[in-house]
């Protein structure tokens, strides 16, 4: 398979669609964590019933986990520079490190949402619990969505069947965990370290 | 959106360019992962010490400059073609712009 | 259609189509050239535009059937052909099949088909993402009208207010439907955009600036814009809509301290670029037609591509003006007047260059002009009644009349639909190389706008007379007297818009009519400007033999005519068939197109198994669900375009191959 085939004749641009269409993607995901967000903060000091924010944010530990995520942010874009150079075994190493950093996110919000709804919020409780789920519950599947992602990459590489570029293909994973840090770094500041 | 009439010639040569400046040394993402790291434990440590009137601004101020590190570099915004800077800043601002609208209807801004 | 892998008609030796013989997916690769298979696994822009159009014109008859009934309802005092209940179901689903599954759709059908011509491109950039783009729309509506056989269908108005879109008002899975269905079409909708968009950047043809861009693919291009920036602001509000119904939570449960206007804020936020998204492609279609049936290049070019885009920008800032009633408070509602009344500046500049268009050149009266014209005329119509909602006191009087309706269907009818009609008209020949019958269309055209402002019209009296929407009845006590009372007019009403059905039946008939007919069109039966004339009737697979290189805005028009150094005028140097000769003497030897695929509809297939799951039973969302893991595994895995190793006739040729998309 020739990297021709994927590339297709010359662009008007002189870059690649795939990558275009992700930052294209990625313009349009803005709008839809911007309405989860504003949803949230329309709604945090909303309790009629159940624990409000302050009382059960645990902030160090989201700290943490805030932490692991952003580093791992780092870790990917090691993979894609090691990507880049064509050196399979690191890009194979930082992704894998990278997926699990990433579960190591997902699964302190398992542990987080698990520990709020034994101090008695839940999802129906209040329009915070409702508004609070919704918001990080659909960073955290993005975040899993993520992981299958460089999981299923790293399998693939292993079999060296990856359709396209190599480092392509990683770079535009990258993106996407990327942007997906970042949409923690506001929901970080704006849900955790502001108060109602 | 003019840059995005280049011809053939200055697409390859944008290409070679590309390969080049992709962004940095390994070294220097490190060097930008630990001023993020900084920065988050200076947003933490808000919590912890009374910032006064800064608090709000300051941490708004720490997570753009956050936000707009680990795009510019870690995505390579900074050195990457301008339609993707385009792309995706239009939808951010375009997203800042009608939701801060949405929450005035409400008045959340003179709560 | 597997490969192209052959000399093209002119030059050829022999036909050779290569067959893939290995694969890297799970499935072998589809490589029917013919029957139903090429048009179930197809990644081709032109099937799937065309398979776009079907599809919304079915999902058209069957919102026309809803607004017949609506009109059987109302045509007399204390109507009895629905109870209050089917009502509520036929105006909602009404609104829903002709916005989302009629206009949109076919929109984006004559997109599929016409952007890529008209760039000089031989397909789109994702054409596996394009094929799924079509399978999620069609899934997502026949979704969304399961819910007629499950149980009743949504009944809370298109746009779905809540709290009364909540499970204490609608107790069925109407709603559920509903929002599930129209989350499908919305993806589809994100994924279109995202490719044309990357299309139109990355694909055109050498030469061709963004300026030198037909005009129509100008205006496709701003829709883009518009569907990817709108679509999620409608995909967190579904969301919220449905985890309140499906999973108990509070969003706009008013006893909790919600907010009723949130659903109305992120509606409408999505809402009002929507209705750009369905009126643009049809001035976008208007502003082909007019110059070629005036004989004369599209005035002010550079002023309609602007004021498109300037549309699409304020577009985002007008959306509360559909909520001046609901008590926003002093401020915004001087503030969202205002920015309505700018918006109104960009679509008059529109008009005006339309009309100017037409203004001292040879006007022929074809069915896609009449169509054409019809549009400034109606469409200004209903520019007016709409001009007079951004003032809000008197919005405030008009609300929740039939005074709106008359205006948005003034607006889409006389402007999304007839744009759309004159689209047939011109492009039938492109896509079909068949002449529609213009003395059919003559009918059809006149069939259809008088039947739409005996429908329409009367309903601004109604309105100012203050029949309320969505009322299942009206009363002879409450009818008045004289010339305005109710009685008359929505007879009148009721009258036209069985006027206007056998108008859209000749459409119907013509297209019949046309398909039996063995008459093929002339190549250029227009004297037509732009590229995707720039080939045969209809299209070949790989569009243009030789990827054309552009120096001119209305290249085609330029390659056919030159000006007189002396007389200033344009004369004509060659004829469409030598231009479509000289391709085809420097055509391409060798194209590899995208090769057809199974992933695209099994994904899409996963979605509404999910969705089914999410109501009924989360047992089957999680089969969706694996199946959908399945799927993207497979279209992961497998290249778009088959690469050589999977020819049993491997190219010997040696020649650089042009290959398209991913």
């Amino acid at each position: 398979m020739t990297d021709a085939a994927v590339h297709g004749h010359e662009s008007s641009t002189g870059i690649s669609n795939i990558k275009l269409g992700m930052w294209t993607f990625l313009g349009s995901e803005c709008l839809l964590f911007g309405g989860l967000i504003s949803t949230y903060m329309l709604y945090r000091g909303r309790v009629t019933g159940g624990p409000r924010p302050a009382q059960i944010f645990d902030i160090p530990f989201t700290s943490v986990s805030s932490f692991v995520l952003l580093m791992s942010s780092l870790t990917m874009v090691l993979a894609v520079s090691a990507a880049h150079k064509s050196e399979d075994k690191k890009t194979n190493l930082w992704l894998t490190v990278t997926a699990l950093l990433g579960a190591t996110f997902v699964g302190g919000q398992v542990y987080e949402f698990t520990a709020f709804y034994n101090e008695g919020l839940g999802f129906s409780t209040s329009l915070f619990g409702s508004s609070f789920y919704t918001l990080t519950g659909f960073h955290g599947v993005h975040v899993t969505v993520g992981i299958i992602m460089l999981m299923a990459l790293v399998g693939i590489f292993k079999r060296s069947e990856v359709p396209g570029k190599k480092a392509e293909v990683v770079e535009m994973i990258g993106l996407y965990w990327h942007f997906v840090d970042i949409v923690w770094i506001i929901i970080f500041t704006l849900v955790y370290l502001i108060p109602v | 959106m003019t840059t995005d009439t280049t011809h053939k010639a200055a697409g390859t040569e944008l290409a070679e360019n590309h390969a080049e400046t992709h962004g940095m040394s390994n070294a220097g993402y490190i060097r930008i992962a630990a001023i993020l790291a900084a920065i988050t434990a200076l947003e933490v440590s808000t919590v912890y010490i009374d910032f006064g009137p800064f608090f709000l601004p300051a941490l708004l101020i720490m997570m753009a400059v956050k936000f707009i590190m680990v795009v510019s570099y870690f995505m390579h915004l900074k050195f990457d073609n301008k339609i993707f800077s385009f792309m995706f800043y239009a939808g951010l601002i375009l997203a800042v712009g009608v939701y801060a609208a949405f929450l005035a209807t409400f008045k959340f801004f003179i709560q | 259609m597997a490969i192209i892998e052959r000399e093209t008609e002119v030059t050829a030796t022999g036909i050779d189509i290569a067959t893939p013989t290995t694969t890297y997916g799970v499935l072998k690769r589809p490589v029917a050239a013919t029957g139903w298979r090429a048009w179930v696994f197809t990644v081709d822009h032109k099937k799937l535009g065309l398979m776009y159009g079907a599809t919304a014109m079915f999902f058209f008859i069957v919102g026309g059937v809803e607004a017949l009934l609506i009109r059987l309802q109302l045509a007399a005092p204390n109507g009895k052909v629905l109870n209050a209940d089917l009502y509520n179901q036929m105006f909602t689903m009404h609104a829903t099949t002709m916005v989302f599954l009629f206009v949109m759709p076919m929109a984006a059908g004559f997109a599929n088909y016409f952007i890529p011509l008209q760039i000089g491109a031989r397909d789109v950039a994702f054409p596996r993402i394009n094929a799924l783009g079509f399978w999620l729309l069609l899934f997502g509506g026949i979704f969304i009208n399961l819910s007629w056989f499950l149980g009743g269908a949504a009944d809370g108005g298109w746009f779905m207010y809540a709290p009364n879109s909540g499970p204490v008002f609608s107790p069925t899975h109407g709603i559920d439907f509903w929002a599930f269905g129209l989350q499908i079409a919305g993806v589809a909708s994100l994924t279109g955009s995202i490719n044309l968009i990357v299309t139109v950047l990355n694909m055109r043809a050498p030469g061709m600036t963004l300026m030198k861009m037909p005009i129509f693919t100008w205006m496709m291009t701003v829709v883009q814009f518009l569907l990817l920036f709108a679509v999620p602001v409608i995909t967190v509000a579904l969301f919220l809509l449905s985890f309140q119904r499906n999973f108990g939570a509070r969003f706009f449960d008013v006893a909790a301290g919600a907010d009723p206007l949130l659903w109305q804020h992120l509606f409408w936020i999505f809402g009002h670029p929507e209705v750009y998204i369905l009126v643009l492609p049809s001035f976008g279609i208007v502003s082909e037609v007019l110059p070629v049936f005036s004989r004369k290049p599209l005035f002010g070019y550079p002023f309609v591509v602007f004021s498109g885009a300037a549309i699409g920008f304020v577009g985002w800032g007008v959306w509360a003006h559909h909520m001046f009633a609901s008590g926003l408070g002093p401020v915004s509602v001087a503030v969202f007047s205002l920015t309505t009344m700018a918006i109104a500046v960009p679509t008059g500049v529109k008009i005006i260059n339309w009309t100017l268009t037409m203004w001292g050149g040879k006007l022929v009266f074809s069915t896609a002009m009449k169509f054409s014209i019809g549009l400034i005329v109606l469409f200004t119509v209903g520019g007016l009644s709409g001009v007079t909602h951004s003032v809000a006191p008197s919005d405030t009087q008009q609300t929740d009349t039939y005074y709106i309706v008359a205006h948005f269907h003034y607006v889409l009818f006389g402007g999304a639909v007839l744009g759309i009609f004159s689209g047939f008209y011109y492009w039938w020949p492109k896509m079909f190389g068949k002449m529609l019958s213009e003395r059919l269309g003559n009918w059809n055209f006149w069939l259809m706008v008088i039947g739409m402002n005996l429908t329409f019209g009367p309903m601004h009296i109604l309105g100012l007379q203050g029949q309320p929407r969505r009322m299942y009845q009206w009363t002879e006590a409450r009818a008045g007297e004289g010339l305005f009372n109710f009685a008359f007019w929505n007879l009148v009403a009721s009258i036209g818009s069985f006027v206007l059905a056998v108008g859209i039946l000749l459409f119907l008939i013509n297209v019949v009519i046309t398909a039996r007919n063995p008459t093929k069109s002339p190549l250029d039966p227009w004297n037509s400007r732009s590229l995707e004339w720039m080939t045969s009737n209809p299209p070949k697979e790989h569009n243009f033999d030789v990827i054309p290189t552009v120096h001119h805005l209305d290249e085609f028009f330029h390659r056919k005519y030159e000006e007189d150094p002396a007389t200033h005028t344009m004369r004509q140097i060659a004829t469409a068939e030598e231009v479509l000769a000289e391709q085809e003497r420097n055509a391409d030897k060798h194209i590899h197109m995208p090769s057809p695929s199974y992933w695209p509809i099994v994904l899409a297939g996963a979605v509404p198994i999910i969705t089914f799951g999410m109501i009924f039973s989360h047992l089957i969302a999680v089969v969706g669900g694996v199946i959908l893991l399945f799927a993207s595994f497979g279209w992961a895995l497998e290249p778009s375009t088959a690469p050589e190793s999977d020819f049993e006739n491997q190219a010997a040729h040696g020649t650089a191959l042009d290959k398209v998309g991913h």
